[in-house]
């Protein structure tokens, strides 16, 4: 018999793994050629991706960037890679940039719609990101109404005079709910404010003006454009619609017969019209509906379409969120004598929002892309001035550049809206 | 056993009162014509088969249930649709579920602090504080920035006890509070509530603990088809049962 005893003397060292199973041919053979079908779906994406790449990378940069023509354009590429050599004439952006971006807005007030941009960033990242100091969020709430004024300039009492009527309304709910009871407290702070906006707040705002002017020049709707216009639209569509979808949704799931069948009216009205049709709606028969004589702006009417027509949509996805909700919840949060605002604000809202996430953001990403449905009435958005710029003589013909370039600013837009998305889903993990 | 039980006292002083309910779902009758005295300080065990009622009929005490006939009256609070009311008796009336409900996205001390916070307006840090305490009292202080999801069900339902008992209830109800755990989670809920029971809470458990009852209960109601059919002392109940259906009953739970 062998003797079985063994004892180790010295350790063994780490060797470096064979070539097969690491580095890149490991993952090559992992992910692609991993078998006869994959290799043949491999070897022939791979060769689309060329195909593809082959013809738009040369046409891509062989191009031309300071041509004033497409003429010019084309002579330039000519010259350069000969004769017959296709190009892209990004010259186009370069010569209308500014207007691509900010329409026909008065060149020497650029400052204003460019300072507004920056502090929405300052504006919306305490809302995006926590672990910034709660005071941010004061600066939030003032933000619309400063962005209001940079924009469209004006008086500086007219939208102090805004915000003056939500004070008023504050102070009439604390007053009439204190007095009576809560509901006529809420029928009051609408009332108080709207009657304030309504009759008041222009003559108090005229007044004020002529004691102490406070205005900057202001611009007219009509000089709008480019991109500033979808950014205005949509990002004034995007903050608006959810709350007013939560609004909607939770109307539609309430005991009251009134406020439900109104809810559910509305959101199956706005949800069955095509958003073209309303935006006519608001660029035409809005106005026979308006006293004579009152000039009701073209971009206020679509922006409240828009919003409208995004409100229904996000009513239905936090419906979703809400019916994924197991009753347990609901009565957890009733078990513990929580009222029904506080369960929904505490309990049910966080996480019927938090299953909404993704469809929330496809609806964002969505309105924010129908914003260049407004050409079709009319303003210049992007597209409506793509058109334009195609109408002029010197730049008639140019069609990949522009909308290429229209596409990829709102490709950035919508991909980063994504990226958030996935970031707050990976934030509010709570599982295992 | 039996000495354990006499040094828990029963006043007789009113906690629960149910007077002649009756609930219907739809058409169908679900609690006929319940009558049901709690006093303060006793430990009642509802056993019966499923379908008989019984998690109806503590539910309707906190009013997660509406009864459509007859009078509760919870504390000396009569229970009537009135909201206010309502709110009022379920911040008095501590309750625990089969399935927890416990709140997912907050984590396990936020659990315990909210209906303190909102309801009870109590400081945030006197609110954590007494949280700790009662999740130290269910033996889990440890898990306080955990979330539900990380726990197993055991620790959960004790989550869900110490937070029914951070709004400083005077009666707690267990609707099936073992029924979804496994078997070796089953005792660390149990003791917690013998813990409760031991201090004189008062309780009404749904249950199928049979060994529980007999420790714990000072009487253990039997019920079927939406009645009350029998009620008793334990020792007389699973002793000595009078009828029939009770006994049936109890052949098949305690048979094998």
């Amino acid at each position: 018999m062998t003797d079985v005893s063994y004892v180790r003397t010295e350790m063994l060292e780490e060797k470096a793994p064979p070539v097969s199973q690491a580095g890149i041919i490991k993952w090559l053979r992992d992910n692609m050629f991993s078998n006869i079908p994959n290799s043949i779906l491999s070897i022939v994406a791979l060769w689309a991706i060329y195909y593809v790449l082959s013809d738009v990378l040369p046409w891509a940069f062989q191009s031309s960037w300071n041509a004033n023509s497409l003429n010019e354009c084309r002579s330039a590429i000519a010259a350069v890679y000969g004769e017959g050599a296709s190009g892209a004439c990004w010259s186009v952006i370069h010569d209308r940039f500014l207007q691509l971006i900010f329409g026909f807005y008065p060149s020497e007030l650029y400052w204003r719609p460019v300072v507004a941009f920056l502090l929405m960033f300052v504006a919306i990242a305490p809302v995006l990101f926590d672990g910034l100091p709660k005071k941010m969020l004061r600066f939030t709430m003032i933000y619309p109404f400063l962005a209001f004024w940079l924009l469209w300039g004006g008086s500086l009492w007219f939208p102090l005079m805004i915000i003056a009527g939500f004070a008023l309304g504050y102070l009439a709910f604390g007053v009439v709910s204190k007095m009576t009871s809560s509901l006529v407290g809420m029928i009051a702070a609408v009332l108080v404010p709207i009657l304030w906006w309504l009759f008041l707040s222009g003559d108090v705002a005229t007044m004020l003006q002529s004691i102490i002017p406070l205005s900057i020049e202001s611009v007219a709707s009509d000089k709008f454009g480019g991109f500033m216009l979808s950014i205005t639209i949509g990002v004034i569509g995007i903050s608006l619609s959810l709350p007013i979808g939560i609004v909607l949704a939770l109307g539609r799931q309430s005991d009251l017969m009134i406020v439900k069948v109104i809810c559910v009216g509305f959101i199956e009205f706005i949800r069955g019209v095509p958003l073209i049709t309303l935006l006519f709606v608001a660029s035409t028969l809005l106005n026979y509906f308006m006293p004579p004589g009152t000039n009701f702006d073209l971009i206020l009417r679509v922006i409240i379409m828009v919003t409208l027509f995004a409100s229904a949509y996000m009513a239905e996805v936090i419906r979703g969120g809400l019916a994924a909700l197991p009753k347990g919840q609901y009565e957890g949060a009733d078990s513990l004598g929580l009222d029904f605002w506080q369960s929904t604000r505490l309990v049910i809202m966080p996480q019927a929002l938090k299953i909404s996430i993704p469809n929330i953001v496809s609806s964002f990403i969505g309105l924010f892309k129908d914003t260049t449905l407004v050409s079709i009435i009319g303003l210049l958005d992007p597209i409506g001035l793509s058109t334009n710029i195609r109408a002029n003589m010197e730049w008639n013909g140019v069609i990949w550049e522009l909308y290429g370039f229209i596409a990829l600013v709102f490709w950035l837009f919508c991909f980063s809206m994504s990226r958030y998305s996935m970031y707050l889903e990976r934030k509010l993990q709570t599982g295992h | 056993m039996a000495n354990a039980k006499k040094k828990l006292i029963v006043s007789d002083e009113v906690a629960i009162q149910i007077e002649n309910m009756n609930k219907w779902y739809g058409s169908f009758h679900v609690l006929k014509d319940i009558n049901l005295t709690v006093y303060r300080g006793e430990r009642i065990v509802v056993c019966g088969p499923s379908g008989s009622g019984k998690s109806t009929l503590i539910r309707c005490v906190n009013a997660l249930e509406e009864h459509q006939e007859g009078k509760i009256t919870v504390d000396g609070t009569h229970l009537s649709s009135d909201l206010k009311n309502i709110d009022a008796i379920r911040s008095e009336v501590g309750m625990c579920f089969q399935h927890f409900n416990l709140f997912p996205h907050l984590s396990i001390l936020e659990n315990c602090t909210l209906a303190p916070i909102w309801v009870r307006k109590i400081p945030k840090k006197e609110a954590e504080e007494t949280a700790m305490h009662f999740l130290e009292k269910v033996k889990i202080p440890e898990q306080a920035d955990k979330y539900p999801g990380q726990l197993s069900g055991g620790q959960q339902q004790r989550v869900a006890i110490a937070r029914s008992l951070c709004m400083q209830p005077r009666i707690m109800l267990f609707d099936e509070p073992t029924s979804a755990l496994d078997p070796e989670m089953i005792k660390e809920v149990l003791d917690t509530m013998i813990e409760l029971a031991e201090e004189g809470m008062t309780m009404i458990c749904v249950t199928h603990e049979m060994g529980f009852a007999r420790q714990v209960a000072n009487r253990v109601i039997f019920m079927d088809a939406g009645q009350i059919v029998e009620q008793n002392e334990p020792e007389q109940f699973f002793n000595n049962p009078q009828s029939e259906r009770t006994q049936l009953f109890l052949s098949q739970i305690l048979g094998h």
